[in-house]
């Protein structure tokens, strides 16, 4: 008869179980059957009416339907907690697609970038960087590079004077001679820097424009290591496919002299509008430095020699990037410099 | 220098290369050629016809049909052309051929093809044409009528391939010939290149001896009062002088140089400066007084009209040709009008000399007159090659018959040129240039373009035309220019290696990119050099030590005519841009020079201090530029003595928004919003904040020496100060005494409140700061901070600042 009652509390806990909806029906649930006033404490307060010898008996009856129910309303709040859980994460659900919002960054110079990238190269085969006056003396600029008073390529780059000795360089290559006199050897540097001409401002010129220069001097240092360190800067620049041609050239500081093509990085050689149809770009000038100017700055060529390139850091800025006009290197719009 | 293919081929016997192949091949050996032009490109299937008939064309007026006989057929052919005749040679152009443009002389890319088709009804089988669709004009065939068909002589063959009558089948190669190689400013030079180029051999023309049996000394006595002016001198006459225009394969040649033919005088002249590269000058001997030529120089401020007609002002500089009376030209740059040749003359005078280069060049820049002449002689040019040319266009002279030439040469050749001799040094070479050449491989080379070997001194000799060549260095560039650039092999310099680096002040440098970026501003990059008007726009008050900038003696205009002394103009100038394109905000920076003179004007090279310039419109005030400072100089690990000086007094700031950046008591740069009246002056209509980091005191205090601090675990107590201070008193000034009076406990502190309105009394302001206290090794008590407090309040009433209440 008790067993029938406590066969009748189980069923009808779990059926109400099954069927809660929220955690709040659970409870309810809880109180009702479980609780101080709950049907359970109702039946083992009538076990006062239940004979001694049944008395066990009954209790155990009684812990295995109160361990049942409390073992699945246990596993109900788990679920049903779980479904809380998901529907409000649901709630929360955001679109993804809206705009970042952004940490503004600022943007390198297109020259600079590249410049970096050169540095970078020659840093890697053990050059180090350095720098010299903008403002330089006629003697550094020319006479101690071969070019002496009077020589046609002193009218030939259109020099700024500021007085008969000091003008605004047109080269970086004064650089190496400061560097050959502080008598240090063996050198491995590049100079970078802003360079002088009076050239109108046009697509294509500006008075004012950086180089970069280079030189090695050492012991037994060749034409042939010239090439291959210029080849080697060449693939690591513009891609290791990238094919270089040496042609004769002059220049009053070198001997022998050279110019630099490489195989346009643009249409890899075929011809194209970059390269106007040539299949080459020249990038830069180089050669062996040239024994008087060794000499002039207290090197003897019997024992040392080496060689010197030039690059001009607009030229391969602009073809890098395809940027058709020069003079918006140096007019700063946001919309320009952001796309770098 | 130009010269055209088919001349250097005649020099060059055997050699057979199209116009692309003669390029590439002269431009590895270092003659570069910049582009050729083709002149029959776009000239196809134009034989010689000869108009057998003409008749009325039934249906136009203009237009009439004409027979035309080319030598294997007779072909009709319609045309408006004015000139037509009967019995005309003309050039044909067969239906399925091209020309190279329009009558009008408009070139059309590719050409234009002609076929067959009717005109008015009447069929025409090509075109007969004009010297403008052959691709050429008056100016180089000053023969063709102005409007109608080129007409060619009677005694042209009929059939024969006009572009080859013509001269046409030929290209023009255009060299860039570098200031070394002076004998490259000639076909002869050039042909000699080739020879060398592609292994032939080069054969100069003969010339044979010239003159009768009179004596040109008779004739003219020469003196040169400057030898180094005037390295030589030579002259030579032609007597009975015929003018008359040259044969057709001496203006077919002009032509191809580009050069108009003139009549047979002119052009020999003009034929042996492209040659030789000499140029020559004719005199009318009748003109020159005393049988007398004196090479000297002119007195300042002398006036002298040259034979165009312009009058020219000399210099004592300036050498001048001279007879007993007078000057009659003006040396290597032009001759005078006073002894200009014209139609009648008799007697002509050549000149051939060599002036100094030098000297040539700069009168002709002083003068303002650059002729084909000065351009050449400025180069410098060879002493031996003046008596090589001169009998060359005597040798024409008497080719061509346009005159008797007088026998004897006047030659003046003060100090003639010394013999030069190098040593052959083949492993020098080879150590140079990193190869292994042998010995006669190498002097085959050298050989082919005419350098001697003497085997018992085993020396070179250079010969004159070779003035470039001084030293084993030149040498070894003309090994490795016939041996081929390509073929020397590509090593790396082996000696000891070396730690390539940034350098200091660019490792800093560079840290101080990253870090502005990282805040938001992007790079700029302006010009040194700018206006004086920039210190008006600036609102630089005359006298400040600003306005004491380096100023260029030549510059491009005013715009560029001084080194900027501060860096702001640059900076204003490209956020004004930024702001009339309407770009919302403009954030940038720029590393770059100011250039400060030690005195004026210039002894000694100037200071240049590379100057940070921040600066921005946009979104953010004073406060976003001073934490991006911070950032700047925490980076550097300058953030520890910093303060701000407000009494910076920077005319192009806002007086009461501005400050010097101040570190262990020295001005660093200063901070900024600019002057409202300067963003006036740069039309910009929004606020600009400023800063300027003087980067030498950057590199000079930077420091990254950085020791670990312990980490202190004990609690920290807190405790907040509501402030009424005075408006005038800094929020540094207080900070200063939470410095000096917080005691050891004392660990941080920061402002979380500023107000100044309604509640607050007036000429204050409230200033909220909660201040940090901790101890390294217990908790604090309240009586410890208590005692901080109490001694930082009354530290602050020494200011004026007191606890709200």
């Amino acid at each position: 008869m008790m067993k029938d009652e406590l066969e009748q509390i189980r069923a009808k806990a779990l059926n109400q179980i099954e069927n809660a909806k929220n955690l709040d029906a659970l409870n309810d649930i809880r109180v009702s059957v479980l609780g101080k006033k709950g049907e359970l404490k109702d039946i083992l307060r009538s076990m006062k009416d239940v004979s001694p010898e049944e008395r066990p008996n009954v209790g155990k009856m009684v812990n295995e339907v109160r361990d049942a129910i409390e073992e699945t309303l246990l596993d109900a709040k788990k679920n049903l907690e779980a479904k809380a859980m998901d529907a409000k994460l649901a709630a929360e659900t955001i679109d993804v697609t809206l705009p970042a919002k952004k940490h503004r960054l600022g943007k390198a110079h297109p020259n600079f970038k590249v410049l970096e990238e050169v540095e970078k190269i020659f840093t890697g085969m053990g050059y180090e960087v350095v720098a010299g006056p903008e403002i330089e003396k006629d003697y550094y600029n020319f006479e101690a590079l071969n070019i002496p008073a009077n020589h046609p390529a002193k009218d030939e780059q259109d020099t700024f004077y500021i007085t008969k000795d000091i003008l605004l360089r047109t080269q970086t290559s004064p650089v190496q001679v400061r560097e050959m006199e502080k008598g240090k050897l063996p050198i491995r540097m590049i100079a970078p820097g802003r360079v002088f001409r009076s050239d109108e401002v046009d697509a294509t010129h500006s008075p004012s424009f950086h180089q970069i220069e280079g030189m090695v001097i050492d012991k037994n240092v060749t034409f042939a290591d010239l090439k291959g360190t210029l080849e080697t800067f060449a693939k690591e620049f513009l891609g290791k496919d990238t094919k270089v041609k040496f042609r004769p050239h002059h220049f009053p500081f070198t001997e022998p002299s050279a110019e630099m093509d490489v195989s346009c990085f643009k249409c890899g050689g075929r011809g194209c509008r970059f390269c106007k149809g040539e299949g080459w770009i020249e990038i830069l000038g180089c050669g062996m430095v040239h024994p008087h100017v060794l000499e002039m700055s207290g090197i003897d060529p019997n024992e040392y020699s080496g060689f010197a390139f030039g690059i001009g850091l607009e030229r391969i800025t602009l073809l890098k990037y395809e940027i058709d006009d020069m003079r918006l290197l140096y007019e700063n719009d946001v919309r320009f410099l952001d796309q770098f | 220098m130009r010269t055209s293919l088919n001349w250097i081929k005649d020099l060059v016997p055997g050699l057979s290369c199209t116009p692309k192949e003669y390029t590439d091949a002269m431009t590895l050996s270092g003659s570069k050629v910049e582009f050729f032009e083709e002149f029959d490109r776009d000239l196809d299937k134009i034989v010689v016809g000869q108009v057998d008939s003409i008749e009325k064309h039934p249906d136009a007026d203009k237009l009439v049909i004409c027979q035309v006989n080319i030598g294997t057929e007779k072909v009709q052919i319609v045309t408006g052309a004015p000139n037509v005749f009967e019995g005309a040679k003309v050039p044909v152009v067969l239906s399925g051929g091209r020309v190279a443009g329009g009558h009008d002389g408009e070139k059309v890319e590719g050409g234009i093809k002609i076929s067959k088709g009717k005109l008015r009804g009447v069929p025409s089988y090509g075109m007969m044409c004009s010297i403008e669709e052959l691709g050429s004009d008056r100016n180089f065939f000053p023969d063709a009528p102005e409007y109608g068909l080129y007409i060619l002589p009677e005694d042209t063959e009929i059939g024969a391939d006009v572009p080859e009558l013509l001269g046409l089948r030929d290209a023009a190669i255009e060299y860039e010939i570098t200031s070394n190689r002076v004998d490259c400013y000639s076909v002869l030079g050039l042909a000699r290149e080739a020879a060398a180029t592609f292994g032939l051999k080069f054969v100069p023309p003969v010339v044979p001896e010239t003159g009768n049996s009179e004596d040109v000394n008779d004739l003219v006595k020469v003196t040169v009062k400057d030898s180094d002016l005037c390295r030589r001198y030579t002259a030579r006459a032609i007597k009975n002088v015929h003018i008359a225009p040259s044969p057709k394969w001496m203006q077919n040649r002009l032509r191809s140089q580009g050069i108009r033919p003139i009549n047979n005088l002119v052009d020999i002249t003009n034929y042996v400066m492209v040659e030789y590269g000499q140029p020559m000058h004719a005199y009318d001997l009748s003109t020159i007084e005393g049988s007398e030529i004196i090479v000297d120089v002119a007195k300042d401020g002398e006036k002298f009209t040259t034979l165009d007609g312009e009058e020219r002002e000399l210099d004592s500089k300036t050498i001048m040709i001279n007879d007993a009376k007078k000057h009659i030209g003006i040396a290597g740059i032009m001759g005078g009008e006073n002894s200009m040749i014209t139609g009648d003359v008799d007697t002509v005078l050549f000149e051939s000399a060599c002036f100094d280069g030098t000297s040539i060049r700069l009168s002709s820049k002083k003068i303002g007159l650059r002729t084909d002449a000065s351009g050449i002689f400025e180069k410098g040019l060879d002493p031996n090659n003046a008596i090589l040319a001169i009998n060359r266009a005597c040798a024409l002279v008497e080719e061509l018959g346009c005159g008797e030439v007088v026998g004897g040469v006047v030659d003046v050749y003060g100090k003639p040129m010394e013999d030069r001799r190098l040593p052959f040094e083949p492993e020098r070479y080879n150590r140079m240039l990193g190869t292994d050449i042998d010995k006669e491989t190498q002097l085959s080379y050298l050989k082919a373009i005419d350098l001697g070997y003497d085997e018992k001194s085993n020396e070179l000799l250079i010969p004159s035309w070779r003035q470039d060549l001084l030293s084993y260095a030149d040498i070894a560039e003309e090994v490795a220019r016939f041996y081929g650039y390509d073929k020397i092999p590509t090593t790396l310099p082996s000696g000891e290696a070396t730690a390539g680096k940034l350098g200091y002040k660019g490792s800093i440098d560079k840290l101080c990119r990253e870090t502005v970026e990282f805040c938001g501003f992007s790079q700029a990059m302006t010009y040194s050099f700018e206006s004086k008007k920039v210190y008006d726009k600036l609102l630089i008050p005359e006298g400040d030590k600003l306005r004491d900038a380096i100023e260029i003696s030549n510059p491009l205009g005013e715009d560029y005519s001084i080194m900027r002394t501060v860096s702001l103009n640059g900076m204003l100038t490209s956020l004004a841009t930024n702001y009339n394109r309407r770009n919302p905000e403009a954030f940038l920076y720029e590393i770059g020079n100011v250039y400060l003179a030690k005195s004026l004007p210039l002894t000694e090279l100037p200071d240049e201090r590379k100057q940070l310039t921040l600066g921005f419109y946009g979104e953010g005030d004073f406060y976003n530029m001073k934490g991006c400072v911070e950032e700047l100089l925490s980076k550097v690990g300058m953030d520890d003595k910093l303060t701000y000086d407000p009494a910076s007094k920077k005319p192009y700031l806002h007086p009461g928004r501005q400050a010097n950046i101040i570190y262990d008591g020295e001005v660093i740069g200063f901070i900024g919003e600019v002057h409202p009246m300067v963003l006036k002056n740069y039309k910009i209509g929004t606020k600009v904040y400023i800063a300027d980091i003087d980067m030498p005191h950057i590199y000079e205090k930077a420091n990254f020496d950085k020791k670990f601090v312990g980490i202190n675990n004990f609690p920290a107590s807190t405790r907040d100060l509501a402030l009424v201070v005075p408006k005038d008193v800094l929020a540094q000034s207080i900070e200063k005494i939470f410095d000096k009076d917080g005691g050891e406990y004392m660990e941080d502190y920061s402002l979380f409140d500023l107000y100044e309105g309604n509640q607050i009394k007036e000429g204050f302001k409230s200033m909220a700061y909660s201040l940090k206290f901790r101890a390294k090794d217990r908790n604090l008590a309240d009586n410890d901070v208590n005692a901080a407090i109490d001694s930082i309040i009354e530290g602050l009433k020494s200011i004026g600042v007191e606890l709200r209440k």
